[in-house]
Order: structure tokens, then C-alpha cells, then sequence
């Protein structure tokens, strides 16, 4: 374990010295708090519209940050090829792959934290109401969901031959899964086969990002979810994750270095 | 002695990409022991198959057929590097870290309890002359800085084996004599050193035994004085007569 969590050190420190991130930073910060500092004779649709605005905003940026960090962490490591000083130590390759995931994760999660944090003082001192359990609802959910994408984007950089196809591609899959997934089973109900069972394998394959958005509930206010629920869904978030790992392991442990 | 480091009838060969699939030997049954203790120079031309040796060694590719052992456990037991320390030809480090950081986190990888990790970055920074700059980031660094980090990186475990794939290639006069003399002091404190480089001089004054290979195959090995033999004056001759090069005016 130590020699996971030295490599999740290494993935956090790059994350925070690279400029990139604090661009996204202070131009999320700044909508939010231009959206937030509006007066809207407090109309409560208006407001919420705002807040719901807000919110796609973090998770636009949370998304960013996340693909296009792990997209780039392998095939970093063998274009600079500081994989070669790492795997002349007692490092397996299974293990690079475990440092690379917790550390992108865990530092997705801090992006969230403050992005969440940032809105929740924005909203919090404009209508003088603090609902800090939902709000942290929607951010585990959140982070839960990056988990996945994490796991998903390391993936696509062990088949894609470059980080930027990676992005590209895995950005294009998850904004189709998220506004699209749900939908598949009613679309595969009007079509014929052999499509009708080819959009229900993939409708029953992909992984159901969309369970995790909770900005609606939020944005309305209409409370919490149930925390069992909570529980099932990062259970499910887990097996889509380690499946997803697993098959980066795979296909990983036979890439030539060379 | 037991070898500490043992190649066994090893082979590599890549693929070939494109209509011709026929497989390119780099390695045609490379038979080495190196014995503790031992500074043991590696030599051959370009593409002779000395790196590709190294990276048999270290777990990078896996051999065709044959085998590789350190301290007899099979390279592809990632425990067998344990007691190693690599230094690369090119240095390959990440530049977004101070050189005290990049050493914690090697040592962190080799489970070096933090005292005595701190401690050992402290007396490896001197060694390699890098105590003024060990909190300015890595990319910051002059080329001969760097290799100087690669080498307090692979000592931080304090291997009994170390591998160097040319380490003085690139650098100033100054630079190479400070690599050597860090070969010496690891020699003397009984160190096993197995290293490839074409500064056959430098070889000829570390080096106790030398091999010598060429188109992947062994053409020679055994001491310095052996190699050079009494037809030679220096290691440079006799390398260029065993791997056959004829000047152009003898042509």
C-alpha cells in the first residue's frame, strides 16, 4: 500500500503545480459569483435557475479536470519515460495503475470539495440558508460518479493512442451517458430488432452516470436522498470501477515499454 | 561466489511490424554471472543488445526464451529488485519535484521508515553535490544536475547491485570524472556494479571483468588484462578486433 500511496502523492503534486487547474478554478469562481451576486427581486425561479446554472458549471469543470488529468498520467509516464526508474524499483505494474487512479481521484474529490465549498457560500450568503447535508449529498454522489469516469479515463489511455483522442473521446461517452443514458431503454422500445437488443445490451452495459446527479433535488430543495440508496449506488459505482481498473491492468501488463 | 546477477541462454526477439513478419533476434543466448562484489562493464556498439540486456534485467520486456536472475529470483518477480539501484542513460525523472522530493518518494516505494529516509536523502544530496539545490525543482536542473539525481535515486535503497546504462554518456569532463569517482567510492565499499558505456578508458580503470557482445552475442568476457590480452596495448583495441572492425585504410 505504501508504494500506491507514494504514486498518489506524485499525481496530487502535479495536479497543483500545474497552471491548468487554477485557470478552470478562478473562471468557475468567477461565474458563480457573478451568478450569485445578481439581484433578482428574489424571485425564487430566477434564483434557482441561477443555482441550477452554478451547479452544471461544477460539474462541467469537475468533469474537465478529471478526464483530462487521467488521460494524460500513463501515457505521460512512458512519452517522459519516468515509467523506467519506477518499474526498475519493486513496483508492479498493477500497482501503478491503483497510484494513478487514487491519486487522480482523490484530487478530483479536493477540486470538487472547494468548488462545492465556493458555491455553498455564494448561495449560502445570498438567501441565508444553509442546507450543508444536501449539499454534501450531491458532492459524494459527484465524487462517487468520478470515481467511475477515473477509472474509465485510464482506461481510454491505454487503448487511445493519444491523450488528446482519450479527451476527446471519453468526453463525447460520458455526456452521451449522462443525457442520453436513461433514455436508451424507451428508445430501444421503438425500434426493430436486431437494433431493439443491441441498444438494450448497451443500455444494460454502460454505466448509469446519470444515477449520481442530484443537482435537480438540490436546486428545488426537495431533500435527501434515502443514505441506503446512497450506499447501493457506491456499491455499484465500485464494481463498475474495479471492472474498469481491471481491464486497464490488462491491458497494461502486456504494452511494451520499449 | 554465488552470481548476483545471471543471464541463462537468453533470447529476445522483436516483431517485426509491416508485410515482413520475420522477428529480429536483438539476444542470441547471452550467458552472464556477475559476482558479488564485482564492477562488471558491459560493452558493445550501438545496438550490440546492451540495453536491451538492461531491461530484461529490470522487468521492461520479457526474454523470448532463457532466463535472468537477480540475487537468483527471476526478474520477473518484481521482488527481485529490491536490492537494486537503475540509473538510465537519459535521466527520466519527474520535473515538477525538488530532488528531496523525488527521493522521499522513492524511498516511500522501498518502505524506508521516514527517519532513515531523511537521513539518507541528507547524506545522498552531499554525495552527489546537489545540497544547495535540493528544493529547487528538477526542471530547473543543468543536464550533468540531473544525472547526479539519477544517481542519488538509485542509491537510496542502498543496493548491493547497482545498473547503469552509460551513465556518463552526455556529460562535461567535470561531470563524468564525478560519476566515475562515485563508481570508485560504491567499488571500495564493496558494492556490485554492472554498467554498459562507451568510455572504454573509464572501463579499463573501474572495471574488473568486462564482456563484450555484438549483434546480440557474446563475443568475450572475462578480466581486463585477459580481454586486452598480449596483443593489445589498451581495452580499446582489443574491442574494435574482437567485434571486427577493420579501418577503412586496411580495406
Amino acid at each position: 500500500m505504501n508504494t500506491i500511496w507514494a504514486l498518489t502523492g506524485v499525481v496530487i503534486k502535479e495536479l497543483y503545480r500545474r497552471k491548468d487547474l487554477y485557470v478552470l478554478f478562478v473562471l468557475t469562481a468567477v461565474i458563480t459569483l457573478a451568478a450569485g451576486s445578481m439581484e433578482f427581486f428574489h424571485d425564487p425561479n430566477i434564483v434557482r435557475y441561477v443555482k441550477d446554472l452554478c451547479m452544471l458549471l461544477i460539474w462541467v469543470s469537475a468533469l474537465l479536470i478529471t478526464i483530462t488529468m487521467a488521460a494524460r498520467q500513463i501515457p505521460a509516464e512512458r512519452e517522459s519515460r519516468t515509467i523506467f526508474p519506477l518499474l526498475a524499483k519493486p513496483v508492479t505494474r498493477g500497482q501503478v495503475i491503483l497510484g494513478k487512479f487514487l491519486g487522480c481521484w482523490l484530487a478530483s474529490g479536493t477540486a470538487l470539495a472547494v468548488f462545492y465549498l465556493f458555491f455553498a457560500v455564494i448561495t449560502g450568503s445570498r438567501e441565508h440558508y444553509w442546507p450543508v447535508l444536501d449539499y454534501f449529498q450531491a458532492f459524494l454522489l459527484q465524487w462517487i460518479m468520478l470515481g467511475i469516469v477515473t477509472a474509465m479515463t485510464l482506461l481510454g489511455s491505454i487503448v487511445f493512442a493519444a491523450p488528446s483522442s482519450t479527451v476527446t473521446i471519453l468526453f463525447i461517452v460520458v455526456a452521451g451517458i449522462l443525457f442520453l443514458g436513461r433514455h436508451l431503454n424507451t428508445v430501444a422500445l421503438h425500434n426493430a430488432e436486431p437494433l431493439r437488443s443491441l441498444i438494450y445490451t448497451i443500455y444494460f452495459i454502460i454505466p448509469h452516470l446519470e444515477l449520481f446527479d442530484v443537482r435537480e433535488r438540490v436546486v428545488n430543495d426537495w431533500g435527501l436522498v434515502n443514505w441506503l440508496d446512497c450506499g447501493l449506488a457506491a456499491l455499484y459505482a465500485a464494481a463498475y470501477t474495479g471492472l474498469f481498473l481491471l481491464l486497464t491492468w490488462l491491458g497494461f501488463r502486456r504494452k511494451s515499454l520499449t | 561466489m554465488d552470481a548476483i546477477l545471471q543471464t541463462e541462454n537468453l533470447w529476445v526477439e522483436y516483431r517485426a511490424h509491416g508485410l515482413k513478419l520475420e522477428s529480429k533476434p536483438a539476444l542470441k543466448g547471452l550467458n552472464l554471472s556477475v559476482s558479488a562484489g564485482e564492477v562488471f562493464g558491459f560493452l558493445g556498439p550501438n545496438g550490440a543488445g546492451k540495453t536491451t540486456t538492461i531491461n530484461v534485467l529490470l522487468g521492461f520486456i520479457p526474454p523470448t526464451r532463457g532466463a535472468a536472475y537477480l540475487f537468483g529470483i527471476d526478474v520477473r518477480q518484481p521482488i527481485a529488485r529490491q536490492r537494486i539501484g537503475y540509473l538510465p542513460e537519459m535521466t527520466y525523472y519527474y520535473k515538477f519535484l525538488t530532488a528531496e522530493e523525488l527521493l522521499r518518494f522513492y524511498a516511500r516505494i522501498f518502505g524506508i521508515p521516514h527517519v532513515e529516509a531523511e537521513k539518507r536523502i541528507d547524506r545522498l544530496l552531499k554525495l552527489v553535490e546537489l545540497e544547495p539545490a535540493r528544493k529547487r525543482f528538477i526542471k530547473t536542473y543543468s543536464k550533468g544536475m540531473q544525472q547526479r539525481v539519477g544517481i542519488a535515486q538509485a542509491l537510496i535503497n542502498d543496493p548491493d547491485l547497482l545498473i547503469l546504462d552509460e551513465p556518463t554518456s552526455g556529460l562535461d569532463p567535470l561531470g563524468r570524472m564525478k560519476v566515475r569517482e562515485i563508481i570508485q567510492r560504491l567499488k571500495n565499499e564493496g558494492k556490485t556494479v554492472f554498467f554498459s558505456s562507451h568510455e572504454l578508458g573509464e572501463v579499463e580503470t573501474i572495471c574488473d571483468r568486462v564482456a563484450i557482445i555484438n549483434n546480440g552475442e557474446l563475443k568475450t568476457i572475462g578480466g581486463v588484462d585477459e580481454v586486452i590480452g598480449p596483443n593489445h596495448t589498451n581495452l580499446e583495441k582489443a574491442f574494435l578486433d574482437i567485434i571486427g572492425y577493420q579501418p577503412q585504410s586496411a580495406l
